[in-house]
């Protein structure tokens, strides 16, 4: 699929909780307040799976949460970058050992930006966000 | 007066192409107001033209129980409903594209369509968030459609009152500016008759704080849940126009003024004056009913809008309509 360049300048974000502490939560939003103003970008939260480019995903994937991760990545429309934030996506963080887990985001939901941290500060989520559209980028590039 | 057919469609083109730049302008006008009152910077001006190339670009999902070619369409007929109304006003002095068929009362009906086309796209997304959406946004046109009904009531009376005659034609309104006609008391009656007019537009644009219908916070977007892509830029778009639409139904009503034709300046270099003066007017418009009200306040519930609209906003445009009433008795006794 052929990816437009005014997608650099408007990512709408979905943002979904599959199993964080809320630490993460509180710095997605820290990130959106006028401080640090990411709307100068074209980055906006959205509601609604559909009209997202971005999925921000939180916190290790608990059993429960698995297949809704699943439904909520299929219904967003192409193309589209998945961002994992915080440790326990990356690795399940403190939990783990969890008998409710089904494992890292990675196992669940195809990863294009990692964002470490416990939880991650705003300027490191921005960060991701910048990596993520220079992957977005090389792969316009590649076309 | 434009007659012929084919003057007709090149003006029908102009004219949408101008409410589409104009609309999505003052949305990244409002987009940086908002920001600006919030201590931020804000995105540039072009914002919403890079969201709809962006969305055009994007895939076109169809819910699995949607009903395909009615969730299709809704996009479609809202745009061009949207459009619709713009034939009916004059545009800073031109007359309208349309303007032999429609007056006031054909307008207030058009203004319902857009609306009407997202209720009927939000029931056939198939989507419950969608489906309260859509049961708001019914209730929503039902509550501002009786302030809106009194203040355009009270103009036309008011002109009727003085013996001109198609009081609702917009031409009418146009050439006899209304608050000429008043003394002090109806100036009142009318200031309070613009307020109400200018919370109304709000509504009919389904912007904080009667956003009830959409709400992103508590239905995820309701009536365009269900909405990516190409169907979404149609409906960004239609937003756009209907707030063009909107500003110049206030315009049109309240500020029929062009400033050319007071300054004495005739011909192309009148036209361009009548213009900037009419997109200053709308912006205006804009940034009060839409950008210092949606900064300031937090969405209604949806019985709350019901009650501002039925109660509060009646009275007050019913107050009103008795001020300019009285107003013209005295003034003929």
């Amino acid at each position: 699929m052929k990816i437009p360049s005014s997608f650099n300048r408007s990512l709408w974000v979905f943002h979904l909780n599959t199993g964080s502490c809320n630490g993460c939560e509180i710095e997605i939003v820290a990130t959106i307040t006028p401080r640090y103003d990411p709307e100068r970008f074209g980055i906006r939260l959205v509601g609604s799976p559909r009209h997202a480019d971005v999925l921000l995903v939180t916190g290790p994937v608990t059993r429960k949460m698995a297949p809704r991760a699943r439904r909520v990545y299929e219904q967003m429309a192409d193309p589209k970058v998945v961002m994992c934030i915080g440790t326990c996506g990356q690795s399940g963080g403190v939990f783990f050992d969890s008998y409710n887990l089904e494992g890292p985001v990675d196992q669940v939901l195809p990863v294009d930006v990692y964002v470490p941290g416990c939880p991650p500060r705003p300027e490191a989520i921005i960060f991701g966000v910048v990596k993520a559209l220079e992957k977005l980028e090389r792969l316009e590039a590649q076309q | 007066m434009i007659e012929t057919l084919p003057a007709i469609l090149i003006g029908a083109v102009l004219v949408a192409v101008f409410s589409i730049i104009i609309g999505l302008l003052l949305m990244g006008f409002d987009r940086i107001v908002a920001a600006r009152m919030q201590a931020r910077i804000g995105p540039p001006l072009t914002q919403p033209f890079i969201d709809i190339r962006k969305l055009l670009a994007k895939e076109n999902v169809v819910p699995e129980n949607a009903i395909p070619w009615l969730f299709n369409l809704a996009p479609v007929i809202a745009l061009a409903s949207a459009i619709t109304i713009l034939f009916y006003l004059p545009i800073a002095g031109f007359a309208p594209v349309l303007s032999g068929g429609g007056d006031l009362i054909l307008v207030m009906y058009l203004l319902t369509l857009p609306a009407l086309a997202l209720v009927a796209g939000g029931f056939a997304s198939g989507s419950p968030y969608a489906t309260v959406g859509a049961q708001r946004e019914m209730v929503t046109m039902i509550a501002y459609e009786f302030p809106l009904a009194i203040v355009v009531v009270a103009i036309a009376w008011r002109l009727a009152a003085e013996g001109i005659s198609l009081p609702f034609s917009l031409a009418t309104i146009g050439a006899n500016p209304v608050w000429g006609l008043v003394g002090p008391l109806g100036a009142i009656g009318l200031l309070i008759l613009l307020v109400v007019l200018l919370i109304v537009t709000p509504a009919e644009l389904s912007r904080v704080p009667f956003d009830t219908p959409e709400a992103e916070t508590e239905l995820a977007g309701g009536i365009l849940v269900e909405y990516s892509g190409k169907n979404l830029a149609l409906f960004s778009l239609t937003q756009g126009v209907k707030t063009v639409a909107m500003a110049s139904l206030v315009v049109a009503l309240f500020f029929p003024y062009r400033l050319a034709a007071i300054a004495g300046i005739s011909g192309f270099l009148g036209a361009v004056i009548d213009l900037l003066f009419y997109i200053l007017l709308i912006t205006l418009v804009t940034f009060i009913s839409v950008s210092v009200i949606r900064v300031a306040m937090a969405r209604f519930r949806i019985n709350q809008v019901v009650s501002v609209y039925w109660i509060y906003l009646a009275i007050a445009g019913l107050g009103g309509l008795l001020l300019v009433m009285v107003d013209q008795i005295m003034g003929v006794v």
